[in-house]
């Protein structure tokens, strides 16, 4: 196989050079001139020890040096040893508190899970069973992946938004939910790895080529291999299939409208100006509503998408975490059909809170000063544009 | 009735129907219709008008008369479309190559929108030199063109209890088969120059998610491509453009898209995706984990609940795909009876390393019900076994890598079901 010249090969001032000048290209080169460039680069590449060691170890002059301050700000992962871990600390009854107000809307109170959302808590001693239900407590081996994964993953749809010291807090609260620890419990950096999940000693490794290579590889048979079959189960009495046709009509008929929709406004001017189109015509028919700018509305589509996680809007839209928001405008708090609200909308409703852009922009800014109590995890928008881009584009559905 | 359901298809198929019907089951190209075929006689307007011109479609689409081909979800599935599965027609497909926009998507938190300007690849952690590759770094360095399979190690998960899809779709389409064009990791592991004690990789994907999984060195330095190119056209957005790891042969979770870096450390990192998701829970409660080789597996596509028999008796197309993460696919069995009889079946088009095997059986259908299975052999022995067989070594609460024989039964309308037999 040919390959391209080697670095081996070109480790002269030009492979200096030229790693030296990506540098540059990136603007970020403080600290690091060519000397040490090519120090760094040429060096291990005409070792003899790795030559000899693996002759195919070469490589090729092309990348830049990775800053510290880059691989901080990626390098985030968390190991069962606790490498990774930064400086902090939380305890059980912080973590409560968090994660009411932004894991439990999909987590559940306690992580018994709603909907279909995972469940984190409980199901010690049914893994076993016929229905094993998997959570931090009963089956994750190690404690560190709860506190990696809550870190560049969570909240869902507001993902690496959680500062350690909350991070150790909402996992000292899932230890506790899964019993594990008592209500008075701090987890930190140093007490970390302390922690044992009970189910860790229940793993092994990929045994099949040991275990089942051998059952499955026999001699088959090919003629008058039995003498009767019997149909012991169909599909069709358990009846989970989609409905093709009922799904294909749904969705043609929404994909024709939806072509004209706000949604797809972000993506060309052309879609921007049927949005333009379809509001005039809203507009005749509602005379009262306020005229939108298409760009506002394409703005407000894109920053939606922090939304999406938990909210519907548009043809079709219905209650997920969230409530579905067609026809917000006018609407009264609280109000939105088969939505259970949180005490906090709730008492709103009574209070006859009406959705206008004054009240929105308040609680968009800062729905859980707005709102004390809200289940709605989201921190607001900090930008004041960002907030009228939104109301634009929410009232781009109204009717 | 079937028939209803495909469309646009059944006028076609059916004037099939009534030509061969007319001749019975032997030499049908002498049997001749009793009126007139119009499709024939009368002149049809694209016989005689102007179609479409260049550029009416500059990037071309399937015939609107295919417009059932499509990836098809199934809601009750998971909690929101943005953490969710949809599947591959299986059953409107042939050959081994799956077209890009035929491809199952999965995504843990939505399709993440990667400006390729601001793509960047990292290496860090046991390396020489902690590195960042931009996209037209990646695409200075030597490329290779390799086929592969990509199946979700949840492929065929929702059958473990009992016969539940009604559709090759749905029971077996979280697998698609396309060439990459990509960098072999071991060129860029080799630039950045691993540390003796570097036995291990992390992945980790750009998307909302932050998808991560452990990798053994040795996988890493075999046949692992970094790959921007799927078909010869660019990763679809929801293949992971513009970077997704090529991981042959092992479970689709580990072909990290939207790969952002790369560390190399001394031991795994047991993130999510492979303690809690992706590990096999085993009748004893006991779980393997790091079980990433996908076992061989094979599903007969035509027929099947979505693509019934829409002929009747005579000359019939059986096919299927075949697949192994541990080789190629020298030899697929097929039964027409429930497994009392087998017959080989014949493989066309390549038979290439831990790629999708296409297989054919044709055969003169009696218009009698049939109980249709394939088994797939692969090139280490490995026999695919029966739902029974698997049972018996797992359990069912193993949710992953479900690669047992499918069973098809055809009534005498040819309408197919899914269903288990003894």
């Amino acid at each position: 196989m040919s390959k391209f010249p080697k670095i081996a090969l070109c480790a002269t001032g030009g492979t200096a050079l030229f790693l030296g000048l990506a540098a540059v290209g990136t603007g970020s080169v403080s600290g690091l001139d060519s000397v040490s460039f090519s120090d760094a680069i040429t060096a291990p590449f005409l070792s003899a020890a790795t030559a000899e060691e693996n002759p195919q170890n070469t490589g090729f002059a092309l990348g830049r040096v990775a800053l510290p301050e880059e691989v901080a700000a990626w390098d985030q992962d968390v190991r069962p040893d606790g490498k990774g871990l930064p400086a902090g600390k939380g305890d059980v009854l912080t973590g409560e508190e968090i994660f009411a107000d932004s894991c439990a809307m999909c987590h559940g109170d306690f992580g018994e899970g709603v909907g279909r959302w995972p469940v984190l808590a409980g199901g010690v001693d049914t893994l076993d069973s016929e229905r094993p239900v998997k959570t931090i407590g009963s089956y994750w081996p190690y404690l560190s992946t709860v506190y990696d994964y809550i870190n560049r993953a969570m909240p869902f749809g507001n993902a690496r938004s959680l500062a350690p010291d909350e991070i150790y807090a909402i996992t000292a609260y899932l230890l506790y939910v899964n019993d594990l620890v008592e209500e008075d419990f701090e987890l930190s950096k140093e007490n970390f790895t302390e922690v044992k999940l009970p189910n860790e000693g229940n793993f092994f490794p990929d045994d099949r080529l040991e275990v089942e290579y051998p059952l499955f590889s026999a001699e088959v048979c090919m003629s008058d291999c039995k003498d009767s079959v019997e149909i012991t189960g169909r599909a069709a009495i358990v009846d989970v299939t989609p409905d093709d046709v009922a799904a294909r009509e749904a969705r043609e008929a929404a994909a024709a409208e939806i072509q004209a929709s706000a949604q797809d406004a972000l993506v060309t001017g052309a879609a921007i100006e049927a949005v333009a189109e379809v509001k005039a015509e809203t507009e005749q028919v509602t005379p009262e509503a306020v005229s939108v700018d298409p760009a506002q509305v394409a703005k407000g589509a894109k920053l939606f998408k922090k939304c999406k996680a938990c909210h519907q809007v548009g043809d079709g839209a219905k209650n997920r975490t969230g409530p579905q928001l067609n026809n917000l405008m006018g609407r009264v708090a609280g109000s939105g059909e088969g939505f259970r609200y949180s005490k906090a909308f709730k008492n709103a409703q009574q209070d006859g809170l009406v959705w206008q852009d004054e009240t929105l922009a308040a609680f968009l800014a800062k729905p859980k000063a707005y709102l004390k109590g809200t289940k709605m995890s989201f921190s607001g928008f900090k930008k004041e544009a960002d907030v009228a881009a939104m109301i634009a584009y929410l009232r781009s559905f109204d009717q | 009735m079937s028939e209803k359901t495909i469309g646009q298809k059944t006028s076609r198929r059916g004037f099939l129907t009534s030509a061969l019907a007319a001749g019975g089951s032997v030499a049908v190209a002498g049997a001749a219709n009793a009126v007139d075929d119009p499709a024939i006689t009368s002149i049809q307007p694209w016989a005689q008008e102007l179609g479409e011109g260049v550029d009416a479609s500059p990037y071309g689409m399937p015939s609107p008369f295919e417009s059932e081909v499509k990836r098809r979800n199934v809601e009750w599935l998971t909690a929101d479309t943005v953490s969710s599965i949809n599947f591959t027609p299986l059953h409107d497909l042939d050959g081994i190559i799956t077209p890009n926009g035929l491809c199952f998507e999965r995504h843990h938190a939505g399709v993440a929108e990667v400006d390729p300007a601001e793509y960047r690849l990292m290496i860090n952690g046991l390396v020489e030199r902690e590195l960042v590759f931009t996209l037209e770094d990646l695409m200075r360095f030597p490329r290779e063109n390799r086929i592969y399979f990509l199946e979700c190690a949840a492929n065929s998960g929702m059958e473990w209890r009992g016969a539940q899809l009604n559709g090759c779709q749905f029971t077996h389409g979280m697998i698609h088969n396309v060439m990459y064009t990509g960098v072999p990791l071991r060129y860029l592991l080799e630039t950045a120059g691993v540390k003796p004690d570097g036995k291990w990789l992390l992945m980790e994907g750009a998307d909302a998610s932050g998808m991560s999984r452990s990798l053994p060195m040795e996988k890493a330095l075999d046949d692992c491509l970094i790959a921007f190119k799927m078909n010869g056209e660019a990763l679809r957005a929801e293949q992971g453009y513009p970077v997704r790891m090529v991981v042959p042969g092992w479970e689709g979770n580990m072909w990290i898209k939207w790969l952002r870096r790369i560390e190399v450390g001394d031991q795994p990192w047991h993130h999510r995706e492979e303690t809690s998701k992706y590990t096999d829970l085993l009748a004893d409660g006991q779980a393997r984990r790091f079980t990433w080789e996908m076992d061989a597996k094979s599903v007969i596509t035509n027929p099947s609940p979505q693509a019934p028999i829409l002929h009747k008796s005579g000359p019939t197309v059986l096919t299927g795909v075949a697949w192994s993460g541990r080789g190629t696919i020298p030899r697929v069995d097929v039964t027409l009876d429930g497994g009392k009889n087998w017959h080989q079946a014949r493989i066309s088009g390549p038979s290439l390393d831990k790629s999708m095997h296409r297989f054919y059986f044709e055969f003169d259908w009696d218009g009698k019900p049939l109980l249709l299975q394939s088994r797939a052999h692969d090139s280490t022995g490995y026999v695919q076994p029966t739902k029974a067989q698997l049972r018996n070594a797992r359990g069912t609460n193993s949710i992953y890598h479900n690669n047992a024989i499918q069973t098809w039964h055809v009534n005498d309308q040819g309408v197919a079901e899914n269903v288990e037999i003894s």
